[in-house]
């Protein structure tokens, strides 16, 4: 622990569309130590896949990645080369994605997907390729792994699809995994059982975790600190505990009202007025100003800027719910 | 109270192999005549009072929704009665069931999929309205539909556009409004949040309690997230493999839960209060085929408190107390943990 592994600075994704260009990432920064899971949290369309992509430079045209500095293990990901950049995707940085149905190639089998991981980054040779295999599926909980390498995915249920994902992510040992929605298309008790397991590798392996998800409380079970988008700003970032209950931003607020609770009973839930804004057209000063109860006049013309609300607390709003001061 | 809905030992299931040449199997080098039925839907029964939210929960494939499209019979029903408001509504033919779909409507799930995208707003409205005779001519019709749209928070001037135009929770909304054209009395809301976003889907759940709460509808209401269910229900029932295991009050289910996997599954959901889900009840594997059951109880392979009776027979609902039923052979209240502390099983 104490060692950054990550550190974006100022990232913006933008796609320059016909219609206009769409700010889907704009001049966001935060970072990752070892060993560490953070949580980015946010609606549909708040950026947060987007995020995860320009990190690993995924993005395609006509979205454009512009950043300071993307420092990872001190080395600038934003200025290395397409070539370069081969090599610490799936090695040194792999991705967890959301849909287990489609994220897997349903011609070849579960050994030949996991292999094809191991062939590009380590030396193997065949007998411990396939070892290695087995090792793997062992890890991420599938029983006689032995007997399903030979499977197709289609012969998974969803779970054990996801299962297998992640081993893929895990095959070469990577210090960061980046998980996009991993459970959101599981049920409830396996979204469990993945979510544990998750965590257990995590620890296990020594990797990071940045997890990617529109659900708090998944999040909240899971991560050590947790960054909340809303429209392509992060606006408020903070240990677990201090954006649950120490909340300083009323869009965190909101979000966290609205959840219905098992061990509560509520009357009516609280919800955040309106919707998400148009990309195309995004209101100007405080993007979240317009559905936002504490509004002022300030928040309508001028945009935020970050206050420092407690130790490694901050949050993107003129009035926040917790006093705080602006650090330039 | 009055009993609006009720639905007794309902069956349904699927033939996969209707046709004789799908019956051909070949196995060890000889061709055998087998046939898979999914069974859908395996004798469940549960009431609605009026004005009373039942809702049904369950992981994906128990059978949930299935339930639904049978009881509004856009699928036939394999066995069981349903009887609406006292009358057997089981073997009506597609004729005599139009003056009822006029009085239960549907939801659906996904509002990209249930709308015609080449409609518009309006007509999407008013088309019930005008087929059901709610409304006598197009102008009561189209003035009713600028009302109905109101209701559901949409202006009236987003009467001549198109789905396209609309965001998700919006669109969900005038699958409400549909819903609400031709004056209903239940509602079959088939998981009508769970496509949507965290803050729209409070404000859906907020829509559909006042608007019961004004006309008096009855809901039944389908989803699997349990927080959700908790928050809009008066009763519930489980489901788990086309059975329902457990079937009570709100309180009762989730303040005592009784049937184990009930309390697997209200141990699986995270929540942003204190407890971990790191030391969650564990469910081992997953659900089984609906082709081949298991024998005895459907969830023992699951069970972490199975025991030899389990495999054999199966458990039927019994009453534990007032109205709060469970089929388990080893019920887990109170006493139940008890006696299994007793033989070493520990949670």
């Amino acid at each position: 622990m104490g060692n950054k592994l990550l550190e974006v600075k100022e990232l913006r994704t933008y796609f320059h569309t016909f219609k206009g260009v769409v700010k889907a990432v704009d001049g966001i920064s935060f970072s990752l130590e070892e060993g560490e899971i953070l949580g980015i949290v946010g609606e549909s369309g708040s950026g947060k896949s987007v995020t995860s992509f320009s990190i690993l430079k995924l993005i395609e045209e006509p979205g454009v990645v512009e950043a300071e500095e993307i420092l990872f293990k001190g080395e600038d990901l934003f200025r290395k080369s397409e070539k370069d950049m081969m090599k610490v995707r799936g090695r040194e940085i792999s991705m967890i994605f959301q849909d287990p149905m489609t994220s897997l190639n349903p011609l070849y089998t579960i050994q030949q997907q996991i292999e094809e991981m191991l062939k590009l980054h380590g030396n193997f040779n065949e007998g411990q390729r396939k070892e290695r295999c087995i090792e793997l599926l062992r890890l991420v909980g599938i029983p006689n792994p032995e007997d399903r390498l030979k499977s197709y995915p289609h012969q998974f249920s969803g779970g054990m699809r996801q299962r297998v994902i992640i081993a893929i992510a895990l095959a070469a040992n990577p210090k960061l995994i980046i998980a996009d929605e991993p459970t959101t298309a599981l049920d409830v008790t396996i979204q469990a059982q993945i979510l544990k397991l998750m965590k257990e590798l995590v620890y296990n392996e020594g990797a990071s975790l940045i997890l990617i998800t529109h659900d708090l409380a998944v999040v909240s079970q899971m991560a050590d600190r947790i960054a909340v988008m809303y429209c392509g700003k992060i606006v408020e970032e903070g240990s677990t505990d201090d954006i649950i209950k120490n909340t300083a931003h009323p869009y965190t607020k909101g979000l966290l009202n609205s959840i219905p609770r098992l061990n509560k009973n509520l009357n009516r839930l609280e919800q955040i007025p309106g919707m998400v804004p148009n990309m195309f057209d995004l209101p100007r000063g405080c993007k979240f100003a317009p559905r936002c109860k504490y509004s002022k006049e300030k928040c309508l013309v001028e945009e935020p800027k970050n206050i420092i609300v407690g130790r490694g607390h901050r949050t993107a709003c003129h009035f926040p719910l917790k006093e705080g001061y602006i650090l330039d | 109270m009055i009993k609006l809905l009720e639905v007794k030992d309902l069956v349904q299931s699927f033939n996969l192999t209707s046709d004789f040449l799908d019956k051909l199997k070949l196995k060890n080098g000889r061709v055998t005549i087998e046939s898979r039925v999914v069974n859908a839907v395996n004798g469940i029964s549960f009431y609605i009072n009026r004005g009373e939210v039942f809702s049904l929960v369950g992981e994906s494939g128990c059978g949930k929704s299935t339930t639904a499209r049978t009881i509004i019979k856009i699928l036939e029903p394999k066995g069981g009665k349903i009887l609406y408001k006292d009358r057997d509504i089981t073997r009506l033919g597609p004729k005599e069931m139009l003056p009822l779909r006029k009085e239960i409507q549907m939801i659906f799930q996904d509002p990209y999929a249930s709308l015609n995208p080449r409609q518009k707003v309006k007509d999407i409205i008013m088309e019930p309205m005008l087929f059901h005779r709610v409304a006598a001519n197009k102008d009561e019709a189209y003035n009713k539909s600028i009302e109905i749209l109101k209701k559901v928070g949409l202006r009236p001037e987003q009467a001549n556009r198109y789905p396209h135009q609309f965001s998700g929770g919006q669109r969900q909304r005038i699958g409400i409004a549909r819903a609400l054209a031709v004056e209903p009395e239940l509602i079959i809301a088939d998981e009508p949040v769970s496509a949507l976003d965290v803050s729209i889907q409070a404000q859906i759940l907020n829509l559909l309690m006042d608007l019961k709460d004004e006309y008096g509808f009855s809901y039944l209401f389908i989803a699997h997230d349990l927080s959700v269910v908790r928050h809009i229900s008066d009763r519930l029932g489980v489901m788990y493999l086309g059975c329902i295991v457990e079937k009570g009050s709100k309180e009762q289910i989730f303040s005592n839960p009784l049937h184990p996997y009930t309390r697997i599954l209200l141990s699986s959901v995270p929540t942003i209060d204190e407890e971990s889900i790191t030391d969650s009840l564990e469910l081992k594997g997953e659900i089984p085929s609906p082709i081949d059951l298991p024998s005895g109880c459907y969830f023992h392979k699951r069970c972490p408190f199975a025991k030899e009776i389990c495999k054999k027979v199966v458990p039927q609902l019994k009453e534990i107390e007032d109205g709060h039923e469970a089929a388990c052979h080893i019920l887990l209240g109170e006493e139940g943990d008890r006696d299994n502390e007793k033989k070493g099983y520990t949670r």
